[in-house]
């Protein structure tokens, strides 16, 4: 029985190998590295609705950026590129991290409103700030590698709006040119961590298929660092 | 009416039952045949027996605040005395301190074997179990490198016996990358953090960390670089050499020995040599093994040395051997059912 999506179902460890490809802000500069590095773009490029695309040397499989840890622990894809913040986010997923692709670059802050002290104010009369955040891990790691307790409240949409309607003191969020955070009269207080997407690898495939990961990983790193 | 069980654990039904009895009892018959008994030992024991097998690799997790990729953490509560006790999380500890306590005058080298669950403290969120079953051999008495190679060719009887014919086991050698570090002479702190990245597979910091080293030759920073990547056949052994440095001699050399022997027991083309390998837990020295399938994202066992455990347990005696996790063996097998099936 054929099947339209052969390439995504044939046994693992054969074929080209199957790199998870994010979706949303780090898609053009995950193409372009793609494209420098003499890898085939144009079916992610267009605007079919697939998922899958097939080139000859890679087929490319597109997806959210927080879900490429996913399917690249479980070997679903071979080697997948995301987002230094989502790794941060899903520390315990055990992929290698090949490579830094220099490209999404952005900064992991915690912001307060502008001239407002009840980050401090917080912390210091209540013993713990209240911080809204996407990304409730890194913020607890943050606050208890830097010895400070802090209530992490988890939202899924817009972090900016916590703060200005008292639902916590402060948030952490990845902040690119500081203009979403400006225009909600919120500041940088505090850096965290600068993030640029990565090339990740399944553990499995960087063992048994060697050759091909490191020979992806050599032209992308040449095609980063042109 | 559904009643739940803790996450983390699972109930066996007659077909999956059937299937794992099977894949237990061929096995129990590869171990059996190779002069191998088998052995059980109590699902709970005293925590400061299991503590004192694992020094150095529950305080290596501990610093880093976690504990990652299924890394032990036993689940401990008091008895109705006051005692505190864990549930076994693996069976080398165990079997350690069963050989210390009853075989300290025997005929060595000793071969055992065990099919039995074990527990670890995970967050059971993303289809990790708090319990499951592991197989696996110890041989103790037996020095590398032949020592070594025995257990690596029991490994690949047991994969092959499980219709693994595919898998591959990855050889490396625990002290390798910290032996090295120590002679290049990195201090305390940054050889913690270049481990740790090391040990999470994250190549990137490692590349930062080493970066950040200062006084070091080129040669030097070249080598730390180039060695977590470098796994393949013997041709390793050969860039390896190339690279210098004593550590890295010391290693390969050691690594040659179990690769030869290895060879002479005709398991060689199943053994990938992997200078990047590092396992978490703390009685490893020398040679490391981890076992990968083509049809399964994630590792299915592992073992090696650990010359120095049984000493912990007042009987200093060369030992290795391995773990296979049972389920995932199974899904690997059905998996290579379809796969080669081909109907």
């Amino acid at each position: 029985m054929k099947s339209t999506l052969e390439g995504a179902r044939r046994p693992r460890g054969e074929g080209p190998l199957r790199l998870a490809l994010p979706r949303g802000a780090l898609f053009d500069g995950a193409l372009d590295t793609l494209d420098a590095a003499g890898i085939d773009t144009a079916g992610p490029r267009g605007d079919s609705r697939a998922l899958i695309f097939k080139t000859p040397e890679l087929t490319l499989v597109t997806m959210r950026p927080s879900d490429v840890p996913t399917y690249v622990e479980a070997g679903s894809a071979d080697v997948g590129i995301t987002g230094k913040d989502v790794l941060l986010e899903q520390r315990d997923r055990a992929v290698y991290e090949l490579l830094d692709l220099g490209f999404g670059a952005c900064r992991m802050v915690l912001a307060g409103r502008r001239g407002d002290t009840s980050l401090g104010e917080s912390e210091r009369r209540l013993g713990a700030m209240r911080i809204a955040t996407k990304y409730p891990r890194t913020a607890e790691r943050y606050f208890e590698s830097t010895g400070r307790q802090a209530e992490v409240i988890e939202v899924k949409g817009s972090v900016e709006l916590a703060p200005l309607v008292g639902l916590a003191d402060g948030i952490i969020d990845l902040v690119d040119t500081g203009r979403t955070l400006a225009e909600n009269d919120l500041e940088v207080r505090e850096e965290i961590a600068q993030c640029t997407a990565r090339l990740v690898a399944n553990r499995i495939a960087h063992k048994l298929r060697a050759a091909e990961v490191d020979s992806l990983a050599e032209r992308l790193r040449a095609a980063t660092s042109r | 009416m559904t009643h739940p069980i803790p996450p983390g654990t699972r109930d066996v039904l007659p077909d999956e039952m059937r299937e794992l009895r099977r894949l237990q009892s061929a096995l129990a018959e590869t171990f059996a045949t190779r002069g191998y008994g088998e052995v059980a030992t109590p699902t709970i024991e005293y925590y400061e027996v299991l503590a004192r097998g694992d020094i150095g690799g529950g305080e290596q997790r501990e610093a880093r605040g976690r504990s990652p990729h299924g890394a032990p953490v036993a689940y401990r509560f008091f008895d109705e005395r006051g005692e505190l006790l864990a549930m076994r999380s693996d069976m080398t500890i165990p079997i350690a301190r069963l050989v210390s306590s009853r075989f300290a005058d025997a005929e060595l080298p000793l071969r055992f074997f065990y099919i039995g669950t074990a527990y670890r403290a995970v967050r059971p969120q993303r289809g990790q179990m708090r319990e499951f079953m592991q197989v696996g051999v110890e041989l103790i008495g037996a020095e590398a490198p032949d020592g070594t190679a025995e257990v690596v060719e029991v490994l690949v009887a047991a994969l092959d016996a499980a219709g693994l014919s595919r898998a591959v086991v990855g050889l490396g050698d625990a002290d390798l990358y910290r032996q090295l570090l120590a002679e290049i002479g990195v201090d305390d702190e940054a050889r913690t953090s270049i481990l740790d990245r090391l040990a999470t597979h994250d190549l990137v910091g490692l590349e930062g960390e080493i970066a950040a080293l200062g006084e070091i030759g080129d040669a030097e920073r070249e080598t730390l670089l180039r060695l977590p990547n470098m796994r393949g056949g013997e041709e390793i052994l050969a860039q390896a050499h190339e690279l210098g440095g004593a550590a890295v001699e010391r290693a390969t050399s050691r690594l040659t020995a179990t690769y030869e022997a290895c060879a002479a027991r005709g398991v060689a083309e199943r053994v990938q040599l992997d200078l990047g390998l590092l396992r978490d837990l703390g009685y490893y020295t020398g040679a490391i093994l981890e076992v990968y399938d083509p049809a399964l994202g994630h590792v299915l066992g592992g073992g090696g040395r650990y010359d120095e455990l049984m000493g912990r347990f007042g009987a200093p005696l060369p030992a290795a051997g391995f773990g296979l996790y049972l389920e995932r063996m199974h899904i690997a097998q059905a998996e290579e059912e379809r796969i080669g099936g081909g109907s």
